[in-house]
């Protein structure tokens, strides 16, 4: 398959567009493979292709149960920033936006990177200054962290509330000037491609309905249109890895939540960063066609419906107008909901679990998307070696067990808490 | 909008009520001393795709916690008890 660049787009389009070839292949399945990754999204792809590239392992599956991205690869709200602060977390973030800094030019697919920074707004002196420890934290481990005052955030983003009828005032922000957007289907795409060009078999439309089990060992998945073996089995179903893991017979520190997105109608430009809201669950963006993105609070019940509840398209659109009073007219375009591991520390797991030839990706909450290829780079070299990273090393199942959770906002085990 | 129909209130909107989790766990005794029951109390979860059993607190009614069976996948209800019976129907 030829490589994308500027001159196969002018020599397509002498041909009139017409002899452009298929991104990846649609093969049958092989008798067996060395890993099966179930979940065809950004995570389960990206684990492939560093499996692929970084650890010569080639004879790989991807079995997916709809088409690739069309979960919550395709339900984010596409910012990407690594501003965490707990030990386990913070440098995993990091090398995420490290490996998103370059990806485009990695996977020779434009994921339409755009670090137009992001803004954390602070809305009390204490907020403050725990953003203050927050950047400090973030600079001593090496990651960009700006602390700002009001009158540079009213300077920088003008069409926030400061009048004196605010409900919260701003009182500063933390700013990181390398956060912003990705576009997420390319990114399902552009992983999708890369892999299959180093033979990755990607199998769609295959649904993944029990485990094969040789004694206490996992040798393969059954799926909705045969059994398919293979040695080692990752899973990077997040929404559903509960589900998944109890076919194994796992129970898992996770709940199933509903989350949101909106997107209003198309506007002239006017946001040209990623705020986030502190008083409530909100964060907004500008799409590049116009609409305004934005993403609110959980449902707070249990739900893998994919369709969210209306009290929280009012409390969502309600901090969106208590943040930016000249939106209050937009209209919504479309919203839609997709399913969270909500998982009970808040922090994801990339690890292996208590059954053998059995891996784990997911517990993602909030923020997988921006995880992507950080999770898929940990979670191959997890499978790969048997060991974890030390940047994943504290992403276990058994942190719990051994009082270690990482828990960044400090909320105890309520998974909606989040 | 889930409706739920509080055993003393009658059907009420779901922004009445606090959501509070799978009812299916159950604290072990004080008297417990080996790590796995505590576990599974406090951190793992069945997490099921379908009926849920749960535990709502009708804060802004009756300030009754109930019990809702509830369908995962569609958000379908069904029996609402009062949790305080499901609790001496066990002892």
């Amino acid at each position: 398959m030829s490589r994308y660049s500027a001159a196969s787009i002018l020599r397509h389009a002498l041909s009139g567009n017409t002899s452009w070839p298929r991104a990846w292949r649609d093969p049958e399945p092989q008798k067996a493979y060395d890993v099966i990754i179930v979940g065809g999204g950004g995570h389960g792809l990206a684990t492939a292709y560093y499996l692929a590239r970084e650890h010569g392992i080639r004879n790989i599956a991807v079995i997916e149960k709809g088409w690739l991205g069309g979960g919550n690869t395709g339900r984010n709200t596409t910012i990407v920033r690594s501003n965490y602060m707990m030990p386990g977390n913070t440098m995993f973030y990091e090398r995420s936006m490290k490996l998103w800094e370059n990806l485009s030019q990695d996977l020779n697919f434009n994921v339409m990177i755009s670090q137009r920074g992001q803004y954390n707004l602070c809305h009390s002196p204490g907020q403050l200054d725990a953003a203050r420890r927050r950047g400090n934290i973030m600079r001593a481990n090496g990651i960009d962290a700006e602390l700002i005052d009001r009158a540079e955030v009213k300077r920088r983003l003008p069409y926030l509330d400061y009048s004196e009828n605010a409900r919260f005032p701003i009182h500063g922000a933390i700013y990181q000037s390398r956060a912003g957007t990705a576009r997420h289907d390319a990114v399902a795409w552009g992983f999708a491609r890369a892999a299959d060009r180093l033979g990755v078999d990607i199998l769609q439309q295959r649904e993944v309905t029990g485990f094969l089990r040789e004694g206490s060992r996992i040798v393969g998945v059954q799926t909705s249109r045969g059994d398919v073996r293979g040695k080692k089995v990752g899973l990077c179903v997040a929404g559903h890895s509960g589900h998944l893991a109890r076919m194994a017979g796992l129970r898992l520190p996770i709940e199933t939540h509903s989350l949101q997105a909106f997107v209003s109608e198309p506007y002239k430009p006017m946001v040209d960063t990623v705020i986030s809201f502190g008083a409530a669950h909100f964060y907004i963006s500008q799409s590049d066609k116009g609409g305004l993105v934005m993403g609110g609070d959980l449902d707070m019940y249990n739900s893998y419906a994919h369709r969210g509840g209306l009290p929280m398209v009012e409390h969502t659109l309600a901090s969106a107008k208590a943040l930016m009073p000249c939106i209050s007219r937009l209209k919504l375009l479309r919203h839609w909901a997709g399913a969270m591991d909500m998982s009970m520390d808040g922090s994801p797991f990339i690890t292996r679990t208590p059954i053998y030839g059995l891996y784990l990706n997911g517990g993602w909450c909030y923020g997988g998307f921006k995880a992507t290829p950080a999770s898929g780079w940990c979670f191959a070299w997890t499978i790969a070696k048997d060991a974890p990273h030390p940047d994943n090393a504290e992403f276990t199942l058994d942190r719990f067990e051994r009082g270690y959770q990482i828990d960044e906002k400090g909320v105890g085990p309520q998974p909606n808490a989040h | 909008m889930i409706r739920i129909t509080c055993p003393v209130c009658g059907t009420r909107a779901e922004t009445e009520f606090t959501y509070g989790g799978d009812a299916t766990v159950s604290r072990p005794g004080e008297e417990e001393t080996s790590m796995q029951p505590w576990l599974d109390y406090v951190f793992n979860r069945d997490n099921p795709r379908g009926w849920h059993r749960e535990y709502w607190h009708h804060v802004q009614g009756c300030r009754q916690w109930v019990i809702l069976e509830r369908n995962t996948l569609n958000h379908e209800v069904g029996a609402c008890t009062l949790a305080r019976d499901a609790v001496e129907a066990e002892e």
